[in-house]
């Protein structure tokens, strides 16, 4: 049996880091809260863009143009949207997971990592790091987005990359996130998506290949910032719930630990009166 | 003298934000193509948006904002401006905006090989859209 030292000893680390955690717990509340809200206030952007881009696409179907065609390259550009920080749960891996499982060839995937958590693994794995964003994370602002979109965009047209994905947390509620792959370019819709009623004949100003030419770099950057803007609000909301467990879990051990320290003092008092009373007997 | 036959929804969008959502009577806003002014049964038209004064037109008055990049939906009852930067005229600095004017005029004419030019005059449009409609106010 452990000594009443060992145990104390035992239990109090195990205090201290239930203070840590619970402390984090606080803290990814408050700003999960915050982060929600800025997740929540991003959404009407960027549902009405979807629409408009969808509905521009829809009556354009005999225009080309390269972001709607894939390009030359076989290579893939991945935008992968991570965590600076650990103790996230499975916040983190689940992501890299989703592009370690894809179907793609390790070979003709080109990662641009925002958070370094994403970065180190696919890194370890062997990917090709073209680009790390990862200050960005910290905190998530629209100049930030159009600054990575632009980059990425660049690439494509130069033809460096034939294809760009993104590889994120969608934020459904506090309790639930769940990673997503996306294809970005070329820009690909589903019919059904598309509520407005096709009867409207739009005009557009140049022209369609000009507002498409401008157009659709907004709707990029509009599903990066809405996509950083979620990951934010998802990471603080995993870290919430991998924290709340780490509390209730050392809650568990500590209550063990203490009743196990009970037993050790008792019986070593047990033990004491014992050898008093066999000693006293024995003078006698 | 609100006419409600004349009004129309407008709304004014803003990756934070929803910046504006009212009726008015005629809004005006600057496009690549030039100045517009968009009453009520316009033809449904999308185009983009340049730096600009945005003048919102109500039935109590007019509202003045600053808009910097996106694009506008136009429909018959309805105008939605997707803006990427979108700021009321009492929101404006204008300390900040001379300051990044100035800037911005350095850079251009400073004329090296490595300036971002498109960038430089972007900046100063902005700037001095920033300061025209403090202006107006």
């Amino acid at each position: 049996m452990a000594s009443m030292r060992d145990i104390k000893r035992r239990r109090s680390s195990i205090q201290s880091t239930q203070q840590i955690t619970k402390a984090m717990k606080l803290v990814s509340t408050v700003k999960l809260q915050k982060a929600k809200n800025r997740a929540e206030e991003t959404n009407p952007y960027f549902n009405y863009m979807y629409q408009t881009v969808i509905s521009m696409l829809k009556r354009s179907g005999t225009i080309r143009h390269p972001y709607l065609s894939a390009g030359e390259s076989a290579k893939k550009a991945v935008v992968v949207i991570t965590s600076n920080r650990g103790l996230a749960g499975g916040y983190n891996s689940n992501v890299v997971k989703l592009v370690t499982d894809s179907t793609f060839q390790k070979d003709e995937v080109k990662i641009f990592a925002i958070g370094s958590k994403g970065k180190d693994a696919l890194e370890r794995r062997g990917y090709e790091i073209a680009e790390d964003y990862s200050t960005v994370m910290e905190a998530p602002v629209y100049e930030d987005a159009a600054a990575i979109c632009k980059q990425i965009l660049k690439a494509f047209q130069e033809g460096e990359i034939g294809e760009i994905y993104l590889a994120y947390t969608h934020f459904k509620n506090t309790v639930s996130h769940e990673p997503k792959l996306l294809k970005l370019l070329p820009v690909e819709f589903n019919e059904e998506d598309s509520t407005e009623d096709s009867n409207i004949l739009m005009n557009y100003e140049p022209n369609e290949e000009e507002a498409l030419d401008l157009i659709i770099p907004k709707y990029i950057t509009s599903l990066f910032y809405g996509a950083l803007v979620e990951a934010a609000a998802s990471e603080n909301g995993a870290r919430m719930q991998a924290m709340d467990s780490a509390t209730s879990n050392a809650e568990e051990m500590i209550g063990d630990l203490s009743l196990k320290y009970n037993r050790a003092r008792q019986g070593s008092i047990t033990q004491e009166l014992t050898e008093i009373i066999a000693g006293a007997s024995a003078i006698s | 003298m609100a006419d409600n036959e004349k009004m129309f929804q407008v709304q004014v969008i803003t990756p934070d934000r929803i910046f504006y959502t009212g009726e008015a009577e005629m809004i005006e806003f600057t496009t690549n193509s030039g100045q517009i002014g968009v009453y009520k049964n316009h033809i449904p038209l999308t185009t983009v948006l340049a730096p600009g004064a945005v003048i919102i037109h109500e039935a109590e008055g007019e509202k003045i904002a600053a808009v910097h990049a996106g694009f506008a939906e136009i429909l018959s009852n309805q105008v939605t401006l997707l803006a990427e930067i979108a700021e009321w005229a009492d929101e404006i600095d204008v300390g900040r905006a001379e300051a990044a004017k100035k800037r911005a005029e350095d850079r251009l004419s400073a004329k090296t090989a490595d300036i971002d030019l498109a960038r430089a005059e972007f900046a100063l449009r902005k700037a001095l859209t920033r300061i025209d409609v403090k202006d107006m106010k």
